[in-house]
């Protein structure tokens, strides 16, 4: 079967994006991405992917705004609460032993992830002699992430997820609440870096002992799953822990041997 | 000469099945006796729970002869194979016939979404796909289906007056007029002449 029309418009775009702004989706899975750019013609009022292709090249605010549906912001605090208690009980422990900790939160998107992470690294002692990485593609996100204000409403569904991974306290002392939105507790971010940073493209930055990488790689392909893992393998010291989306694994990377699972099922490994 | 529906129904690659409440029900009454060697991948979202850990697949693996597991991204669907979306997931088929996953939005209020998946198998299989839209209260999957369709694929509504909530098969009846619109017993009968 010929390649359709649309494909090959979207293999074009993808490159112009590359060629004009840097940032490499060559490798992701497309069928996320199609569903992505298609939403975008619509707000950004162009009627084929070959007009949007010939608007961003000429106008970084139109490519700013298609930036913003390649890269939607999909985090929620404490997401699969399983995960978290896992890390309280199997990874703490042994973060413990170190003076100080460096720990990286890849594609930490409008910063739920990194939030989350800070609580429980405060509520077990550990934030002070923390340094946290908080890496991003998207600066309007890391921007969001550094403002660190939500809305009321999702705030709700994350005080029971707050819950259910273990939280020592009220969801509630972590933030300060005006009319419809929260703005999330400064001492959280305190130790934390943000930075832009991409999977595909940049190298790594500093040696970790802990790294959390949620729902990232699902919207990678095999090539680019192999990079990314790749780029944590090389940055955790000795023994170090990695931590997955839920159905993300290194199954089908070339590190698959050189991780041992702490917790299968919550998909957290250590380096070997 | 353009194929018969019987001739489209004997070279197909895939099925992709959607339904909402009272799915499980009608897919285990459809799929009963189903050969474990059945010829192509069968791959189903149901709407689920986000928060909850799934026994769909334990139940179904009781249920029928079939092979069945829950989709991993990057798994490539093998036949006599039935395959579940994961609940908070969003199922998709990639170009090169692996299994993605994505925690975008929900579309239809669902996560994973019927549309997302017969859209881009869909794109995948083209006029080698068939789709499958079952009982449901909500109106996810009646575009996907008719995405099948334009792509040339083999679509089959369940009869309305059957299904246990009929808005998901009036949802598609309203937007195009499928190839099949049967009862569980006769999509049985259908899925069973597909299988080469």
């Amino acid at each position: 079967m010929p390649e359709r029309a649309l494909e090959i418009e979207l293999r074009l775009l993808i490159e112009a994006v590359y060629l004009r702004y840097s940032y490499d989706f060559r490798n992701y899975a497309m069928a996320s991405l199609k569903r992505r750019v298609v939403q975008a013609l619509r707000t950004i009022g162009c009627s084929s992917v070959s007009e949007l292709q010939g608007k961003i090249l000429h106008d970084p605010q139109a490519f700013m705004a298609l930036l913003q549906y390649l890269t939607i912001p999909v985090s929620e605090m404490f997401r699969d609460p399983a995960y978290y208690l896992a890390l309280r009980t199997q990874v703490v422990p042994l973060l413990r032993t170190y003076p100080s900790l460096k720990i990286w939160i890849a594609g930490c998107s409008t910063g739920e992830e990194v939030y989350s992470m800070a609580i429980l690294l405060k509520e077990e002692g550990l934030l002070e002699r923390s340094l946290i990485y908080a890496t991003d593609i998207n600066p309007q996100s890391l921007e969001r992430a550094r403002q660190g204000v939500y809305t009321l409403d999702s705030i709700r569904a994350y005080t029971e997820s707050y819950q259910k991974a273990g939280g020592k306290r009220l969801f509630s002392d972590y933030y300060t609440a005006a009319y419809d939105a929260v703005l999330m507790d400064k001492s959280l971010r305190e130790h934390v870096t943000f930075a832009d940073h991409s999977l595909a493209t940049d190298s790594v930055f500093a040696e970790t002992q802990f790294i959390s990488c949620r729902n990232v790689l699902i919207y990678f392909d095999r090539a680019l799953q192999d990079r990314a893992i790749g780029l944590f393998h090389e940055s955790l010291g000795h023994r170090g822990f990695l931590g997955l989306g839920s159905k993300e694994s290194l199954d089908f990377t070339s590190f698959a041997e050189q991780f041992e699972p702490v917790s299968k099922r919550e998909r957290v490994f250590r380096k070997l | 000469m353009s194929p018969t529906l019987s001739q489209r129904a004997t070279r197909l690659q895939a099925v992709v099945i959607g339904m909402s409440a009272g799915g499980l029900e009608a897919l285990s009454q459809m799929l009963r006796d189903m050969p474990e060697d059945f010829g192509l991948p069968l791959i189903v979202v149901q709407h689920v729970p986000e928060n909850h850990p799934s026994q769909i697949v334990e139940i179904f693996q009781r249920l029928c002869s079939l092979q069945v597991d829950e989709a991993r991204d990057k798994d490539r669907p093998k036949p006599g194979h039935l395959y579940f979306a994961p609940p908070g997931y969003h199922l998709q088929v990639e170009m090169d016939r692996t299994f993605s996953l994505s925690v975008d939005p929900r579309v239809h209020y669902a996560r994973p979404s019927i549309d997302v998946l017969f859209d881009s198998a869909a794109d995948v299989w083209g006029d080698q796909l068939a789709g499958i839209l079952l009982t449901g209260a909500n109106s996810d999957g009646a575009e996907g289906l008719h995405s099948i369709a334009r792509y040339g694929g083999l679509t089959v509504v369940q009869e309305p007056t059957e299904a246990l909530a009929d808005t998901m098969p009036r949802s598609a009846l309203k937007l195009f007029q499928p190839d099949y619109v049967l009862p569980l017993a006769g999509i049985r009968q259908l899925l069973l002449r597909m299988d080469r």
